[in-house]
């Protein structure tokens, strides 16, 4: 094999690939392969109207949409509080940079909670909107707002390395040889953090598809409007429809897949281009 | 001096570690109570009660374990190895799941007395302070400008009493048909802005969000909430309503693996007993015992009820024809069907 051939200063690679197999059949192939297995309990056509139920089409719909929204909103002011944490100290940075990692910690449920008392039509931030004609809690808005709020540190935490490592000598140099603010920003800057932003963005992505917990109490759960794809799920299961649940499983698990593999492609495209 | 403290030190701890050891020892059998939510407060007075009632009897020192949960998870997490000697839930149906997969007997409803439901509740309304939109029975709920605030039958089992009391209202009425009675319940939920996934999430809804004119509750969550918030709300009681019977039963497979099928029977027959049916009154579940009834009859307002049995023909047909994928409560939200 090619990568056997290839001598390493450290030996081990028999080992450690096999730990990683290991693990990764483990922690994530076995749960994942009894997933269509509870789904092939059920006939083709049973499978084919349970995906295709349009409830069950708006709530993938409302799922994927919200979270891209939500990722995509992320992958702008994430970046911009990384870059701003990376770059400049100023009294307080610490602290803020602890703040970012709250919504990892906190149960899902409360910041649920919490988001729902704020952006009710009474709530401190929902009343003011209200009077503009904006709803947020039980709305398709209110649910991007909570995958908002669980998917910022992804952002953050995948960028702020990356722009700490960025030497600003080759800005400097850059700019020396006569290259313009912009030119500095989209032929230096970004080019460099482009993969690990669109990691941050698939990583932030991904989370607010499966998120279930903060989602359910700001989202109002009404049927063809604001019900999610992992609240369909539940509901499944709470009929002990356990192969209809993992059919709506499978297909966000696809789904996901597919905009993830594109994601990991998309990155190692411009990995090339960044460093031929 | 100092050797002395020390050996002062180790004896003490030595001697804390027997008496923690004798301690655990001591108690000869721990029982599980799988529960849904609003019964928390109620296990907790009536675990006292028991582990008191069964040292007096035998003279062995027991401990009773709860798990609280949405009625359905729970039974799924049983299914699953969760191992509950005794389950108290919110409906048969999770039960009858439970019998499905072979834990306990198909006939366990008819193991104890009346229909296994030691306790008893109804759905009732809640109101905001003074009745502003003067809503008294299931009728004004359909009126213009009502809105209604319950949870999604098909996440709360709880949420399915308060749908098929609204159901049952329409057939016991004069001239009340299955069309009229499906008309009523579409025309209701329709007027429902937010279906939270459970009993609790609801009530916060219509009391701290202060969403919706009604709220439909379990009598004994209504007392609760009223509770909490003394002035801003009243209970308004229809004419007619269902008999909510949240019912209980040993898991047969898990006690007799564990061999605790003696105390887990007695735990769940002491619950009819004059000490058990108290505890439930005071915690504002209707007691089936006719002389704790008479003592509590201040707090339970008189009622009409029906049983789902009666209106519906049992759990396992309500759920197939309502609630099941396709069912009646979600062809009300098939697009096009207004």
């Amino acid at each position: 094999m090619n990568i056997r051939a290839q001598r390493r200063v450290l030996p081990g690679f028999g080992l450690t690939m096999g730990i990683t197999v290991l693990y990764l059949s483990l922690i994530v192939l076995i749960p994942l392969a009894t997933l269509p297995v509870r789904t092939m309990t059920m006939s083709w056509a049973a499978f084919r109207d349970t995906i295709t139920d349009p409830r069950v089409v708006a709530s993938y719909r409302l799922s994927l949409g919200a979270s891209l929204a939500a990722a995509s909103v992320n992958a702008v002011f994430g970046a911009l509080v990384a870059w701003v944490l990376a770059r400049y100290s100023f009294p307080g940075r610490r602290i803020v940079d602890a703040l970012i990692d709250l919504p990892f910690a906190l149960p899902t449920a409360v910041a649920g909670i919490v988001l729902t008392t704020l952006y009710a039509p009474n709530g401190w931030l929902g009343a003011p909107l209200a009077k503009y004609g904006i709803s947020v809690a039980f709305t398709p808005l209110g649910v991007t707002v909570a995958l908002i709020f669980i998917g910022l540190p992804f952002v953050v935490r995948t960028l702020q390395p990356v722009i700490e490592d960025l030497d600003p000598e080759v800005e400097e140099a850059a700019t020396s040889l006569g290259a313009s603010r912009a030119g500095v920003l989209f032929r230096i800057i970004l080019p460099n953090l482009f993969p690990a932003w669109l990691t941050g963005f698939a990583l932030a992505f991904a989370r607010a598809v499966g998120e279930y917990g903060s989602v359910v109490f700001i989202s109002g759960n009404m049927p063809m409007r604001t019900e999610i794809s992992p609240l369909l799920i539940v509901t499944k299961l709470e009929q002990y429809d356990y192969p209809g649940a993992t059919a709506i499983a499978v297909v966000m698990l696809a789904i996901s897949f597919v905009l993830l593999l594109a994601i990991n492609g998309l990155q190692s495209w411009a990995r090339r281009r960044v460093a031929p | 001096m100092r050797l002395a403290l020390i050996k002062t030190i180790a004896w003490g701890s030595a001697l804390l570690v027997l008496c923690t050891v004798l301690g655990a020892s001591a108690v000869a059998q721990t029982l599980l109570n799988a529960s849904y939510d609003p019964t928390r407060e109620l296990y907790q007075d009536f675990n006292a009660a028991f582990i008191k009632y069964w040292k007096g009897k035998t003279g062995q020192t027991i401990a009773i374990k709860q798990s609280h949960g949405g009625s359905g998870g729970q039974a799924r997490a049983v299914i699953d190895g969760l191992e509950a000697d005794v389950v108290t839930l919110a409906l048969a149906y999770d039960i009858d799941a439970l019998a499905q997969s072979g834990l306990t007997s198909a006939s366990w409803q008819k193991r104890l007395p009346q229909n296994s439901s030691p306790y008893t509740s109804t759905v009732v309304f809640l109101v905001r302070k003074g009745n502003p939109k003067g809503i008294k029975d299931w009728a004004d709920l359909a009126k213009p400008g009502i809105q209604i605030i319950t949870p999604n039958p098909k996440t709360s089992g709880g949420a399915r009493w308060n749908y098929l009391a609204a159901w049952g209202y329409v057939l016991r009425q004069p001239g009340g048909t299955e069309e009229k009675a499906r008309q009523f319940v579409t025309d209701v939920y329709r007027k429902v802005p937010v279906l939270d996934s459970g009993a609790r999430s609801s009530t916060i809804t219509f009391v701290q969000r202060r969403i919706g004119d009604v709220l439909l509750a379990w009598e004994n969550e209504a007392y609760l909430a009223l509770d909490e918030s003394p002035g801003q709300l009243e209970m308004v009681v229809p004419s007619i309503s269902i008999l909510a019977e949240p019912p209980v039963a040993v898991v047969d497979k898990v006690v007799d693996r564990k061999g605790t099928r003696a105390i887990a029977e007695a735990y769940l027959q002491y619950l009819y007993s004059a000490e058990g049916q108290e505890i439930a009154a005071k915690r504002h579940y209707r007691p089936r015992d006719q002389a704790v009834a008479g003592r509590f009859a201040s707090s339970f307002a008189k009622v009409k009820l029906f049983t789902v049995d009666e209106a519906f023909g049992g759990w396992q047909k309500a759920q197939k024809t309502h609630f099941a994928d396709g069912g009646v409560f979600d062809q009300i939200y098939k697009p096009g069907s207004r």
